[in-house]
């Protein structure tokens, strides 16, 4: 919400503080000051002249040459305008003076343009007469301005005096934050009380005083309410006689800085209005009103209505309309009608002022698409008190500014008002909430700036209409605590029961990952949890893949981020492609996010999350690069069986012949492989890349903290070396388990030293060989033992068909 | 007697011959040893002369023809050359040692200027760095991490916060929906909810999490991005506890001199209600850009615990009270990082993750 000071001292009289100062005692109160700009900032010497002659320049045909009175002294001005004539009174910029911007209307320059004494095709010129644009502002806020030449003053302007001034710019607009709570804020009125409860100063409310015509406005208009549940009132007055033109300047200015449109007095009366007391308003043109007659009730379903915007648009059972005895002619609290809209001709005006269901208005504005400075203010939900108020001001407005006269009464139509909210003063309650010791008599001094009147009696605080938001003690000790002060309050440390921190084993597990892939070489990334459904396809999913029953967002930002992700590899192939595009070289990743699994579609339930453990690489190494971090994760986490690799995994964005399924007692914890060829080209990734997932909530059960120590080894240990030619279609894997189930338990490590395929040995076959390792704990191992062990393993072997070699 | 005195003086002879030959053998050990430049040739005379064939031991052998009582003597004499001889040996070792001990140290002189061989360790993302400060700063002081789903129902996300169907402030959360009732949540606040309802107080916990808001990418926003939720709920918890507690972390997180500022603001699920703004850590609090002038930064939401909250989650608020915070990950790795671009977060670019 933007107002200029000016505005807000209309109401608090008493006010006297610089820019800064209002910024941080209102900000420190709770009325939040965003930005305060002052309109004359970069405005400087610039005087109301009087033009006393004009004559051409000698050498320029589109130049002339004006004598200009600024009260002390007569300049010469030469100036390109076309407007210009002698007698008129124009804003004048003197030598070493500075404006807004440029008469061409563009970008104002940050520190404004200051102007000098200086010649023109040879003729002196001192100084420069202004156009509104270079006065930093536009047409759109000063109407009365020329399309294209410089301002001119009405007649009454006084030569000399300050131009700026009269222009209505020496002045600040501050801009607040007012929170969704402070319905009353959105006001002028609102935060003319706050200032004044934050300054001390005493709040004056508009006089509201209507001089009425002796008409009944029930003689023009009657109102029926049939859906009271979403409209609890509904004021209507009459203005008669008309008369359109523009409103006065301060009424333009307070406009202008507020960011409101001047348009002419009617509508700047209704804006006004709205501003300065926060109620929206409608004004209808009674003529086009059928029946004498308003009637406030639900659309009917598929119904269609032109708002006075020219669009048509659906409307549905539960948006509430505004009709006359014929028809619809305005959508309530949101936009009125094409049908029933203002028009310079009118004569009779109907005044609107009522109190909708700010949820209804929500919920309507919304399914709408039509969001407008009143649905904003009804969907707060408004107080009923005030409508009444804001329509007799408006009324006051009409009168006073001899836009209209006003038809004698309101017709009213309203729910029985609710009683003034009362709550219990408990100041020991109050003091205990916040920690201090504030006593009685500053409480109550508070809630009298504040308009909450104390019944003594009672001991209850009795609540204005207004303050909708004070609904209990902690309300109440808000208002204590921001008036008092918030950085008054004393600084402690909780008492009471300690308790221990802690991390739990998820989020341990979490930090170990980080801490491993980290140490070879993984830095970690962060992904979307949501992405496109073209994922699926450029990780070349089968149509029929279950991974491609993802949630979809409702509203997401654009396809790209409709689907919650099902598998983590997208986000870290996107991000390895663009490192790989960079020419960044050897880049490692990993990231810890979650994955999305409905259980059914749609969701009816909320989804498993899974974190996963995902890593990425391209460049150094290969697939057994990315096995080894695996492991080291694994042990790390205290897995210390033999982790198993089924190379039958089944996945289709992997290498056929390089992926695994990652293994723990028969649990698949993840996968591991190098990615697809095709898939790389989906991604634009031009290097070789591997890839590894880990399921966490599949590691979890297996993983411990505890360790355990097995005592170091005391007795030698035996070492045979074996060396034989395999058939090429037994893995590594499958010899190990032979090795380690025949091995006994004297075996105590079998390692590969040596694989070898190529010359010497014949096609389909590969050499391999093992040194295995036998140790007792309790004695020296005796020849015996060790013969026996090996010769279970040679028979082993020899059974699946492998030869050894000599 | 004769033959008596003629032995005597054959004795005498032979000792004196035995010591000539002693004196030789000594002196001519110790030429060559002067004369040994390496190391082998000093083995060389240690084998000729004290080895099993060497000319000392063949002194020794010949000691049978030595009468017996004159063998002590002799004895004496030889192991005298021999201990004379070994000492110099010795001693000529050592030099010599340390003589080849200096040359390989100057031969494997090195030019230490030349590059690390590092093992190149990956690095963390500077919104999880941030985040674990956090989570370190608060488990110090007792504080629990509990997680909550990041797909949320409304309840959780709204209701139970005070924030019923139809409020304005669910409009300021521009919320992704999956469908009326299931959404993206919009903050972590719903999982102090979570851990209200199950009822064990005290209750001191942060819940640091992923969520999500319908912002278009660019500068300053983002889609997703993170929060840490705080929460305190015991008897007798005040707004000046809230106050202590916030400022003791700003202290830790941004510095011992870090002065802290709250400003009124409203949260439905906290009343009062607060901002949080700490002293500007680049200049201290006198104005710089980074501050835009003010000398204060915008660092965290709080207030204590709404009356309406408490009860929704069967908390009695006559008997406990308490406070909660909600901290933008982001906004800290940001400031404290000195990144101007919150899309770098999530690009992943390995020359932007290495400077963390």
């Amino acid at each position: 919400m933007n107002t200029a000071l000016s505005w807000i001292k209309a109401y608090v009289p008493d006010l006297e503080v610089d820019d800064q100062e209002y910024t941080d005692a209102m900000t420190l109160s709770g009325t939040k000051v965003e930005t305060f700009e002052r309109l004359d900032k970069n405005l400087d010497k610039i005087i109301v002249g009087q033009i006393l002659s004009i004559e051409k320049h000698p050498d320029a045909d589109k130049l002339i040459v004006c004598q200009v009175d600024i009260g002390k002294e007569k300049l010469q001005i030469v100036t390109g305008a076309p407007n210009v004539k002698v007698g008129d009174k124009v804003p004048v910029v003197i030598d070493g003076g500075k404006v807004a911007g440029g008469h061409d209307g563009g970008p104002l320059p940050k520190e404004g343009i200051v102007i000098k004494n200086g010649k023109l095709r040879g003729i002196d010129s001192f100084g420069m007469m202004c156009s509104i644009e270079e006065l930093g502002s536009t047409r759109d806020f000063y109407p009365e301005a020329p399309e294209n030449g410089i301002y001119l003053f009405e007649e009454d302007a006084e030569v000399g005096s300050d131009a700026i001034e009269a222009l209505g710019l020496r002045d600040t607009v501050f801009e607040y934050e007012v929170t969704s709570n402070r319905v009353d804020c959105y006001s002028v009125l609102g935060i003319a009380r706050e200032a004044a409860a934050t300054f001390g100063k005493s709040f004056k409310a508009p006089v509201v005083e209507v001089k009425e015509n002796g008409e009944k406005v029930e003689d023009y208009i009657s109102v029926e309410v049939e859906d009271k549940d979403l409209c609890s009132r509904y004021c209507a007055r009459v203005c008669t006689g008309i008369k359109i033109g523009p409103s006065p300047k301060w009424m333009q200015r307070r406009l202008s800085a507020s960011g409101i449109r001047p348009i002419n007095n009617l509508v700047d009366i209704t804006n006004y209005v709205m501003e300065e007391y926060g109620q929206p308003m409608h004004a209808f043109d009674l003529d086009t009103i059928a029946g004498k007659k308003i009637v406030v009730k639900r659309a009917k379903d598929g119904e269609e209505f032109q708002t006075l915007d020219g669009q048509i648009r659906k409307l549905d059972s539960e948006m509430l309309m505004i009709c006359d005895g014929e028809k619809e002619i305005g959508i309530a609290g949101i936009m009125g009608g094409e049908n029933s809209k203002i028009t310079d001709q009118v004569k009779t005006v109907l005044f609107e002022a009522a109190t909708f269901n700010g949820a209804n208005i929500r919920r309507s504005a919304k399914r709408l698409g039509l969001r407008t400075d009143a649905s904003g203010k009804f969907e707060k939900g408004l107080d009923p008190r005030n409508a009444e108020a804001a329509i007799n001001r408006a009324c006051q407005l009409i009168q006073e500014l001899g836009c209209g006269e006003v038809v004698g009464g309101m017709v009213d139509v309203c729910e029985p008002l609710e009683e003034l909210k009362r709550i219990k003063f408990e100041p020991e309650r109050i003091n205990s909430l916040l920690g201090t010791d504030i006593d009685r008599g500053t409480m109550l001094d508070i809630f009298a700036r504040l308009e909450l009147e104390f019944d003594e009696k009672t001991e209850e605080l009795i609540i204005p209409s207004f303050r909708q938001d004070l609904e209990q003690m902690a309300d109440i000790a808000e208002e204590v605590a921001r008036f008092y002060g918030y950085d008054k309050i004393p600084m402690t440390l909780p008492s009471g029961e300690a308790t221990t921190g802690k991390l739990p084993f998820k989020l341990r597990l979490e930090e170990k990952a980080r801490d491993i892939a980290e140490f070879c070489g993984f830095s970690q990334g962060m992904c979307y949890s949501f992405e496109s459904p073209k994922v699926f396809d450029k990780l070349m999913l089968a149509e029929n893949d279950t991974l491609r029953k993802a949630i979809v967002i409702a509203n997401p930002l654009g396809e790209d981020f409709s689907i919650m992700r099902t598998i983590s590899l997208n986000g870290i192939l996107t991000s390895l492609a663009t490192n790989y595009n960079r020419r960044n070289k050897d880049v490692r990743l990993y990231e810890l996010g979650n994955i999305y699994l409905p259980k059914s579609l749609p969701l009816t339930e909320l989804p498993e999350e899974r974190m996963q453990f995902t890593l990425g690489f391209y460049g150094e190494g290969d697939f057994f690069t990315m096995k080894g971090v695996v492991e080291e994760y694994l042990e790390t986490i205290g897995l210390k069986k033999k982790i198993g690799y089924d190379p039958n995994a089944g996945k289709v964005f992997l290498h056929p012949g390089r992926q695994a399924n990652i293994l723990y007692e028969g649990v698949v914890l993840g996968y591991l492989g190098e990615v697809h060829p095709a898939v790389l080209d989906n991604y634009d990734l031009g290097a070789k890349t591997y890839i590894a997932v880990l399921d966490m909530p599949n590691v979890e059960p297996f993983a411990t903290f505890n360790r355990k120590y097995e005592g170091v080894a005391k007795y030698p240990a035996v070492t045979r070396d074996i060396s034989m030619v395999v058939p090429k279609e037994i893995l590594a894997g499958q010899i190990e388990a032979m090795i380690e189930q025949r091995g006994g338990k004297l075996m105590e490590s079998c390692v590969l030293f040596d694989i070898y395929e190529g010359a010497q040995i014949r096609p389909g076959f590969k050499s391999m060989a093992y040194s295995i390792t036998f140790r007792a704990a309790d004695r020296t191992l005796a020849e015996q033992d060790v013969t026996v062990a090996m010769r279970k393993i040679l028979n082993g072997l020899e059974g699946m068909g492998i030869e050894l070699r000599q | 007697m004769r033959k008596y005195a003629d032995g005597v003086a054959e004795n005498m002879e032979r000792e004196e011959e035995m010591k000539e030959k002693l004196e030789q053998i000594k002196a001519e050990a110790m030429e060559q040893i002067r004369n040994s430049e390496a190391l082998e040739r000093l083995n060389d005379v240690r084998v000729n002369v004290l080895g099993k064939k060497g000319a000392l031991t063949a002194v020794l052998k010949s000691m049978k023809d030595v009468a017996p009582e004159d063998r002590p003597k002799v004895g004496q004499l030889v192991n005298e050359t021999r201990a004379e001889i070994e000492r110099v040996l010795e001693e000529t070792v050592k030099k010599l040692e340390a003589v080849k001990r200096e040359a390989q140290l100057k031969a494997e002189v090195i030019d230490v200027t030349l590059p690390a061989k590092k093992n190149s360790v990956g690095h963390r993302h500077p919104n999880i760095i941030a985040m674990e400060e956090v989570e370190r700063i608060f488990i110090g002081m007792g504080y629990e991490v509990v997680e909550g789903p990041e797909i949320e129902t409304d309840y959780y996300n709204f209701e139970a916060l005070n924030i019923p169907a139809d409020h304005p402030a669910k409009d300021e959360q521009d919320t992704f929906y999956i469908n009326g009732d299931i959404l993206l949540r919009t903050q972590t606040s719903g999982t102090q909810v979570h851990v209200m309802e199950q009822g064990k107080l005290p209750i001191r916990m942060i819940a640091p999490g992923r969520v999500f808001r319908s912002d278009e990418v660019d500068a300053t926003h983002s889609p997703s991005f993170h929060q840490i939720e705080g929460l305190v709920i015991d008897k007798k918890i005040t707004f000046a506890d809230l106050k202590g507690t916030l400022a003791e972390f700003a202290r830790e997180l941004f510095g011992e001199e870090t002065r802290v500022k709250f400003r009124p603001h409203h949260f439905n699920f906290t009343e009062p209600s607060a901002e949080m703004d700490v002293s500007c850590f680049k200049c201290g609090g006198s104005g710089c850009r980074f501050c835009k002038g003010s000398g204060w930064i915008e660092i965290l939401g709080c207030g204590m615990v709404h009356p309406n909250v408490l009860r929704m989650s069967k908390i009695d608020p006559e008997q406990y009270t308490g406070f909660a915070f909600g901290i933008g990950l982001e906004r800290i790795a940001l400031l404290k990082y000195e990144i101007d671009d919150m899309r770098l977060l999530y690009e992943n670019d390995i020359r932007f993750l290495k400077q963390f």
